[in-house]
């Protein structure tokens, strides 16, 4: 096992703190902000709770724009807001904006068909019970959509993994830094397969807690 | 008193407009349950569904004990769909609720509190017929089951009105006779006024006091289930009644006569209206010399002609009784072994 003593095992550690870093972060604040868009896309969308074609049709523009532009591109895009919020353009922190921007329309447009799914019978049911809208988001399709809302989640943070990768490239840090800057541009190849090692890792566990959650969760 | 006083209701769609009610009027008494029957499209979901408001009519008035309800503010109209249960072909039970729950959720809509939720579930379940399964999902219970559910659920804030929209249309027949019978039970013990639609002519037969009968978004006849099923008068109303006589009969007679005769063959014998009047019958026993016995028969009356059908009991199954069988299918006479 010789090879592995070319490793900094403490840059190593670093980097996957980052990483987790970064995805976790941007993943709660991804899962906030996608689930009200995605709430608000499906309640304003034509016959469903609360139509609202102009706020329906703004919204789903936005979505769908930033769901267009590559990640990588996204990243540059954003500089200028991001020293604006963050103060600075390198390190983990520098690259949340950008994963949040990306990442929660992602999930608003999962949460959107997760809700889009749910039996209409049911809220028509509710309809008739007398429910309010918000009666119907609570105690309908908020519940009756769990399990496709959290593997959404997971899928997500999975592509969250992957983007905190390429946010390393230029300078966020975590295991796509480590990868890039040590294995690649260093010529250091172990470095880069065993950073991968630990990516994998990483989309692994989520994958596992997201299935089996689900697995918990849907009683259909 | 539920009151449709000449309501119409016309969808829009990019294409084309569907007129899916015309002119409809109708008057349902409380404490009674009244069918509305019709084929597939004739408007039944629509006048119930404009009943709740969950379709808001394009013209005419809904009066629900002298309230018009299109006239209610958002916030009455949903205290009054309270009192007004609603039952469906597909239950609509929330999967991720256990019975229980799900029986509880429009208490939790009506702001019950917590402790009186519970005891208010636990005698529905009770009414029902569902104890034991209080904390099963809806997934883990057959359709009859589910219905019951559903029903305990629409039952659960005491409305006085109870809107069914084929609620038994996806269950077999045994399992829609006991739905039936606990329908017939809430009628009667809690006084509920209950507006049944279905597609089915046994289920409105068997415990409907008044029916209207639709067909293409019009209410074409309205009356007693006894008038309704003797002196039928519109088209529709004919087919439906001469479907009855010819699928829930013929099951039951079939019963009969096997507990009747348990050796022997049972055949039944259709004649159409083109040859009831011919005396083949006659014809062939004396040809064939076949030992037969009839043991029911009955004519039907209808739009299409008239129908015979009649049942004849064989001691033994001989070459005789295959030769006998032949000559009926050349008349053109529709034979079946019971
Ligand atoms: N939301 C809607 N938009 C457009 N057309 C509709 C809508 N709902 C119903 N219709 C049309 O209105 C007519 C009556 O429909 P309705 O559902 O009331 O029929 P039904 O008698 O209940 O039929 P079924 O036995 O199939 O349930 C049909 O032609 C249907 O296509
Ligand atoms: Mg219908």
């Amino acid at each position: 096992m010789s090879f592995l003593s070319q490793i900094n095992w403490s840059l190593m550690m670093k980097a996957i703190q980052e990483t987790l870093y970064m995805t976790i972060i941007s993943l709660l604040f991804s899962i906030l902000l996608g689930l009200v868009i995605g709430l608000i896309l499906f309640i304003t969308q034509k016959d469903s709770l609360y139509p609202q074609r102009y706020i329906f049709m703004i919204l789903n523009l936005c979505v769908n724009i930033l769901r267009a532009i590559p990640f990588i591109i996204l990243l540059i895009c954003l500089m200028p807001v991001t020293k604006l919020l963050v103060g600075r353009i390198l390190g983990a922190k520098a690259a949340l904006p950008a994963l949040i921007c990306s990442a929660s329309p992602f999930y608003a447009r999962m949460c959107m068909i997760a809700l889009t799914e749910v039996d209409k019978g049911t809220i028509e049911a509710s309809k008739a019970m007398g429910a309010t809208n918000w009666q119907i988001i609570t105690k309908v399709l908020l519940p009756e959509a769990k399990p496709a809302l959290i593997s959404g989640i997971a899928l997500m943070g999975i592509s969250l993994v992957g983007y905190t990768a390429m946010a390393g490239a230029i300078g966020a840090g975590g295991l796509g830094d480590l990868a890039y800057t040590y294995g690649f541009a260093r010529n250091n190849l172990v470095v880069t397969y065993v950073s991968t090692c630990f990516v994998v890792l990483i989309v692994f566990v989520i994958q596992g807690i997201g299935d089996y959650i689900v697995k918990k969760l849907d009683k259909r | 008193m539920i009151s449709i006083q000449d309501v119409s209701k016309t969808f829009s769609t990019h294409e084309k407009q569907v007129e899916a009610l015309k002119h409809c009027s109708l008057d349902i008494n409380n404490g009674e349950i009244f069918g509305v029957i019709g084929y597939s499209g004739a408007g039944k979901s629509t006048l119930v569904r404009i009943i709740n408001q969950l379709e808001r009519q394009t013209s005419g008035h809904v009066f629900i004990d002298g309230v018009d309800i299109s006239s209610l503010s958002k916030k009455d109209l949903m205290k009054k769909r309270m009192k007004i249960g609603m039952i469906f072909q597909h239950f609509n039970l929330l999967w991720s609720r256990t019975v229980k729950d799900n029986i509880a959720l429009p208490l939790e809509i009506a702001k019950v509190p917590k402790d009186k939720r519970q005891e208010k579930v636990k005698n529905l379940i009770q009414l029902v017929g569902l104890e034991g399964r209080e904390n099963a999902f809806p997934s883990e219970l057959s359709g009859g089951q589910k219905q019951r559910v559903g029903i305990a659920r629409a039952l659960a804030n005491d409305p006085t009105i109870l809107l069914c929209d084929e609620a038994t249309s996806a269950l077999d027949p045994e399992t829609t006779e006991s739905i039936l019978d606990l329908l017939t039970k809430i009628n009667h013990e809690l006084g509920i006024t209950i507006v049944l639609i279905t597609h089915q002519m046994e289920v409105v037969q068997k415990i409907c006091h008044r029916i209207a009968v639709m067909s293409e978004g019009e209410i074409v006849e309205t009356g007693t289930a006894k008038t309704i099923f003797e002196h039928p008068q519109h088209p529709v109303t004919k087919r439906f009644v001469k479907d009855i006589s010819h699928t829930g009969n013929i099951e039951r007679i079939d019963q009969e006569l096997k507990t009747l005769y348990p050796d022997g063959v049972i055949l039944r014998l259709t004649f159409d209206e083109s040859i009831s009047d011919k005396p083949i019958l006659a014809n062939i026993i004396r040809q064939t010399d076949l030992p037969i016995s009839i043991v029911n028969s009955h004519l039907t009356h209808s739009i299409a002609g008239t129908l015979g059908v009649m049942y004849i009991h064989v001691p033994e199954k001989t070459t005789k009784l295959d030769q006998f069988i032949e000559l009926l299918v050349t008349e053109r006479v529709k034979v079946e072994v019971v």
